[in-house]
C-alpha cells in the first residue's frame, strides 16, 4: 500500500495536467517505512516528450536535499501517461532505478485522472493499493484512490 | 585520465571528501549512506571507492572503467558532466553526491 497525504495527490496530477502535451514526472518524498508520501516535489522531464521522461538530475538532487533536512527520504516516482493506461510500460520497467521505491502513474487518457502505484523488483510488476491519508473526507477519490477513515 | 603533479594547484594532492550514495546502492556499504572515498579527481575518488567496496563497481562503472550511463554523479551542486566527468578536481570540502537516472515512460 502507498499512501499519499490529499496535497501530494493534488500536486502530482495538477503536474501531470500541467505537462500536457507532454509526458510529466516527479518525485515523491515520505517515510520509507510507513510508505507515506508526505512531499510532492514535481521536476522537469528533461526528455520533453508525450512517450517519454527523464527527471531532471538537478530536480532530483534538490528533492533529495530537501526530503533529508525534513527526515525523509526519496520514497518513489510518479510520471503522466497521456494517452495509455496507468499501468508500467516497458521502459517502465527496464529502467526502474530502485526495488524499494513505489512506482506511481497518472493516466490523463480519461475525464478523470486515474492514478496507480507499483512496485517493480527484478523486472516484476505488483500493483498495490493507493489510499489518501488524513483527508478527513470519506467516500472515493477519482482514480480509484480510497480516502482512508 | 588525466595525471595530476603533486603540489602543481591547491586540489591536485589527493584529498579525502565525502560520498552520498543512493539506498538503492547502500547494500554494497553496509547500509551506510555516507562514505569517505580518497582521490584528486573524481575519477580517482571513484577508484578508490569501488576498492573500498567491490560490489559497488558493477553498479557504478562500465566495464572500461567510465561511469554507468544510469548514475548521475554531482561533485556538491554541479553535475560533472559539466566540470570534465571523472577528469574534475576535487577539493577536501567537496562532496560527491551519486544519484540514479530516473526514466521511462508510455513509449
Amino acid at each position: 500500500m502507498l499512501r499519499l497525504t490529499n496535497d501530494v495527490w493534488a500536486r502530482m496530477v495538477a503536474h501531470c495536467y500541467d505537462g500536457l502535451p507532454l509526458e510529466a514526472c516527479g518525485l515523491l518524498g515520505g517515510d520509507p517505512a510507513r510508505a507515506r508520501a508526505s512531499v510532492c516535489y514535481p521536476t522537469d522531464n528533461t526528455a520533453a516528450s508525450a512517450r517519454v521522461y527523464t527527471v531532471d538530475p538537478q530536480g532530483h538532487l534538490r528533492a533529495d536535499r530537501d526530503a533529508e533536512d525534513r527526515g525523509l527520504e526519496i520514497i518513489g516516482v510518479f510520471h503522466s501517461h497521456t494517452h495509455t493506461d496507468a499501468y508500467p510500460s516497458e521502459t517502465d520497467v527496464r529502467q526502474a532505478p530502485d526495488p524499494g521505491w513505489h512506482y506511481v502513474l497518472v493516466s490523463l487518457r480519461d475525464w478523470v485522472p486515474v492514478v496507480r502505484s507499483y512496485r517493480i523488483v527484478d523486472g516484476a510488476i505488483a500493483e498495490e493499493p493507493v489510499v489518501i491519508d488524513g483527508s478527513g473526507r470519506p467516500g472515493k477519490i477519482a482514480g480509484g484512490a480510497e480516502v482512508l477513515q | 585520465m588525466t595525471t595530476h603533479r603533486v603540489g602543481f594547484s591547491p586540489w591536485s594532492a589527493p584529498v579525502s571528501i565525502d560520498v552520498r550514495l543512493p539506498t538503492v546502492l547502500r547494500s554494497a556499504t553496509g547500509g551506510k549512506a555516507t562514505v569517505q572515498a580518497e582521490g584528486a579527481t573524481v575519477g580517482e575518488v571513484f577508484i578508490d571507492l569501488v576498492e573500498q567496496f567491490p560490489e559497488l563497481k558493477s553498479q557504478v562503472l562500465t566495464d572500461d572503467g567510465s561511469l554507468h550511463r544510469h548514475l548521475n554523479v554531482f561533485l556538491n551542486d554541479d553535475d560533472i558532466r559539466y566540470l570534465g566527468k571523472l577528469d574534475a578536481k576535487v577539493g577536501e570540502t567537496d562532496t560527491l553526491t551519486l544519484m540514479p537516472a530516473v526514466a521511462g515512460g508510455a513509449a
